[in-house]
């Protein structure tokens, strides 16, 4: 029997390594990312959580959407990032959304890391889903695409490899800055720029921009 | 066509408007002389365009924002008030009277010690930050997360168009016995929706007690009780609709 099921457990039960517990998707359990104590939230941070934060749920979200590549999964790391988030606001100096994407990023990495990625995304589903399509299909894509069909741009988008394609979305879709994204992604500036400039590039030949430029 | 190598990145940067102004005006002359610069910048341009005006990016699921949203207001209230003397009642003597379980209740419906079981189980789950152990406002989720935890099937809507949006499921113990735990939210307030076998009245019975609502009834036999500090009346039209939506 679990140690959080006896009655009148006054603390929340803990591994004995206090590491991230297995209902990884809980709520609030308190201790900081990387186990470290958080002091407790009052509700006056609940209100600079709510005003500062929570606006950028949809761009949490979609982070973690493009990187897990699965909506159930995707939903419970953007919602451990925004606790983790809530519990470590005072950790916030400057931009609250870069911030709050290099939380929903680190979480995104140990989730992969802990194994809860049941998804078909190892290196194999990368070097296939990577590969050009034949033309047929290329051109049906690439004319979904210029119709502005948001299903066939994200299946596109999804498509480039990870580093590419996190540096597409961070640049592309949330608009950060290089320096943010290097921020972020612990990369040198220039690995960010060619990284975007790769995706990019992958991106114009799925969308036959490249071919209608003489 | 192909863009000069060492220009690339910086056509790139040059359309993201990261490039100062001397490496602007510098490129810029470059690229009138370069058809292959120019049609590079061009095709950068067009990506980027198109990925503005067809907005690939993702909405947040609207349970994500509520689960969320119910997490902060849990941690930033102070817990309710316990009970004196429950610790030493179960943790003592009170062992019998657990095993007595829904016998003693049948007789007793008004079920003095098994209502502050509830509210004891309901403040435990926002006092310890317990919440839920599946967080998720599909039901679909939820549903199957039961199986086998639980030796019955617990029915499981999303109330969410009715104003109780399905924070989760959780297991808990009630009078020594494993129960299902489905969590809804309204407003700020938490629900707690306790569901085990047995049977009860399909007519809802409204008891109030330690400033808690709670709500009985049967059904399929099942029983489920509705605990909340929700006010009677939110409490009663959560039951309705819960009711209407597993008729």
């Amino acid at each position: 029997m679990n140690g959080r099921l006896l009655p009148f457990r006054r603390a929340p039960a803990r591994g004995p390594a206090s590491g991230p517990t297995a209902t990884s998707s809980g709520l609030l359990r308190g201790g900081g990312p990387d186990g470290t104590a958080a002091s407790v939230p009052s509700p006056s941070q609940a209100a600079r959580f709510r005003e500062l934060v929570l606006p950028h749920t949809d761009a949490a979200y979609s982070l973690a959407r493009y990187l897990a590549r699965d909506a159930a999964a995707a939903e419970d790391i953007a919602q451990d990032a925004l606790l983790k988030a809530f519990r470590n606001l005072e950790s916030l100096r400057g931009e609250v959304k870069p911030w709050l994407l290099a939380i929903v990023r680190n979480t995104y990495f140990d989730w992969r890391r802990r194994g809860d990625d049941r998804t078909v995304t190892g290196p194999a589903a990368e070097v296939a889903l990577a590969q050009t399509p034949d033309d047929s299909h290329e051109s049906a894509e690439a004319a979904l695409i210029r119709q502005g069909d948001v299903e066939a741009l994200r299946a596109a988008i999804e498509a480039i490899p990870e580093p590419f394609r996190e540096a597409l979305v961070l640049r592309d879709l949330e608009e950060l800055s290089y320096r943010e994204i290097a921020e972020i992604t612990g990369a040198p500036m220039g690995t960010v720029m060619s990284r975007l400039a790769r995706a990019r590039r992958m991106l114009a030949e799925r969308m036959g921009v490249l071919e209608t430029v003489p | 066509m192909s863009a000069c190598p060492d220009k690339q990145l910086l056509l790139h940067a040059l359309a993201d408007g990261e490039l100062d102004a001397g490496n602007v005006l510098a490129l810029e002359a470059h690229v009138v002389t370069c058809a292959g610069c120019a049609a590079e910048l061009v095709a950068i341009r067009e990506v980027k365009a198109r990925l503005r005006s067809t907005r690939p990016g993702y909405a947040a699921p609207s349970g994500l924002l509520d689960r969320v949203e119910a997490a902060i207001d849990d941690s930033a209230r102070p817990p309710p008030r316990r009970r004196a003397g429950l610790e030493t009642w179960v943790l003592g003597g009170g062992m019998g009277a657990i095993a007595a379980g829904l016998a003693l209740f049948a007789f007793l419906p008004s079920g003095d010690g098994l209502q502050g079981q509830l509210i004891d189980a309901q403040a435990r789950s926002l006092e310890a930050l317990h919440l839920v152990d599946v967080a998720t406002s599909d039901r679909h989720t939820v549903k199957p997360w039961f199986n086998g935890k639980v030796d019955f099937a617990p029915p499981v809507v999303d109330l969410a168009s009715q104003g109780y949006p399905l924070v989760g499921g959780r297991l808990d113990r009630v009078d020594g016995k494993r129960v299902a735990a489905l969590v809804f939210r309204r407003r700020a307030h938490v629900i707690n929706l306790f569901v085990w076998p047995g049977d009860a009245p399909a007519a809802p019975a409204l008891s109030h007690k330690q400033g808690y609502s709670l709500v009985r009834w049967g059904r399929g036999g099942l029983v489920f009780w509705a605990v909340s500090d929700v006010d009677a009346g939110d409490l009663m039209g959560f039951q309705a609709d819960f009711s209407a939506a597993t008729r």
